[in-house]
């Protein structure tokens, strides 16, 4: 067993009102990015955890998400990085 | 009649529960820990209020897994009655009791106010008390309110029947203004497939009493006791 670091995004499911990504983006548009299209805000969660190896981490991060971390309603998830220690 | 009234870490509408069930419907109440196992000869469940540890990741999503729920899942599958209020709605929804899931309130404010509701379901267990398109005035309390599913669950929900209440104006209108929290369909409460579980955004227990501003909550709680029976 190893130690890993997994961070994982969660974020609103597209398509769904997101009224927090809009103040944010109209809040930006006043600052002068007039580029900014469109903003999401998620969490970003962290996990230590024991595991066999890397894919294995991952594994169970996804079980996590699905479980617990994620409304299945309503947010999208996706393991932005696994790393050893 | 015994309610069983669950305290999550966290719950703050319990004793308005009570209250209303003990004082003003005059039957029995007890208070269910959630760590315990037991619902205590309880014939009707009811999830109150509050912000079940603090709402952390998402309002409801750590409550559902309190051991308490399992039997409470147990109580609805076997067709009794679960009332699901606020906080306790999230947490229907976190535990598959009822589909959809509430979201941050449109205009990201909490929002207090006595809103009206128009009585879109009057055969279930806790809405018989009603007529039909009666318009009752009861308080919402909440910052993640607003109803959401996808379009064929709302679908369904509407087919079946299974929409208690919507936010109307004074006349009965589904309007957005009346909608204090971009639910979906003005979505207010909805019922389980067989009737027996209602969630609701807004606070019948706070409607109990005419020094609350209005008692227009008193015939749910009447509802379920006829049909449970003393």
């Amino acid at each position: 067993m190893s130690r890993y670091r997994v961070a994982i995004h969660i974020v609103p499911r597209r398509g769904l009102l997101d009224p927090q990504g809009k103040a944010v983006a109209g809040a930006l548009h006043s600052l002068g990015f007039s580029g900014v299209r469109d903003v999401h805000v998620g969490r970003h969660v962290v996990i230590e955890t024991e595991a066999e190896s890397a894919d294995a981490a991952d594994r169970r991060a996804r079980e996590m998400c699905e479980r617990l971390l994620a409304n299945p309603v309503t947010e999208d998830f996706e393991i932005a990085g696994v790393s050893e220690g | 009649m015994k309610f069983g009234i669950v305290t999550f870490p966290g719950s703050n509408c319990d004793y308005d529960a009570y209250h209303a069930v003990v004082d003003a419907l005059g039957e029995e109440a007890a208070y269910l820990w959630h760590k315990s196992h037991d619902l205590e000869g309880a014939d009707v469940v009811i999830l109150p209020g509050g912000f079940s540890y603090g709402d952390y990741l998402r309002a409801g999503a750590i409550a559902r897994f309190s051991p308490i729920m399992r039997e409470v899942v147990a109580h609805a599958e076997r067709g009794a009655p679960v009332l699901a209020i606020c906080n306790g709605f999230q947490i229907a929804c976190e535990a598959g009791l009822l589909p959809g899931a509430l979201l941050r309130n449109q205009e990201l404010k909490f929002s207090c106010q006595v809103v009206r509701l128009r009585v879109e379901n009057t055969p279930s267990l806790f809405t018989g008390g009603y007529q039909a398109g009666q318009i009752l005035r009861i308080p919402i309390a909440h910052g993640e309110g607003r109803f959401a599913a996808d379009d064929a669950t709302l679908d369904a929900l509407d087919d079946a029947g299974r929409v208690a209440f919507r936010y109307v104006d004074a006349s009965g209108d589904t309007t957005a203004a009346a909608n204090p929290n971009g639910s979906a369909r003005n979505i207010a409460g909805i019922t389980s497939e067989r009737g027996n579980v209602l969630g609701m955004m807004p606070h019948p227990e706070r409607a109990v009493d005419p020094l609350l501003g209005s008692v227009d909550g008193l015939a749910l709680f009447q509802s379920a006791l006829a049909r449970v029976g003393a």
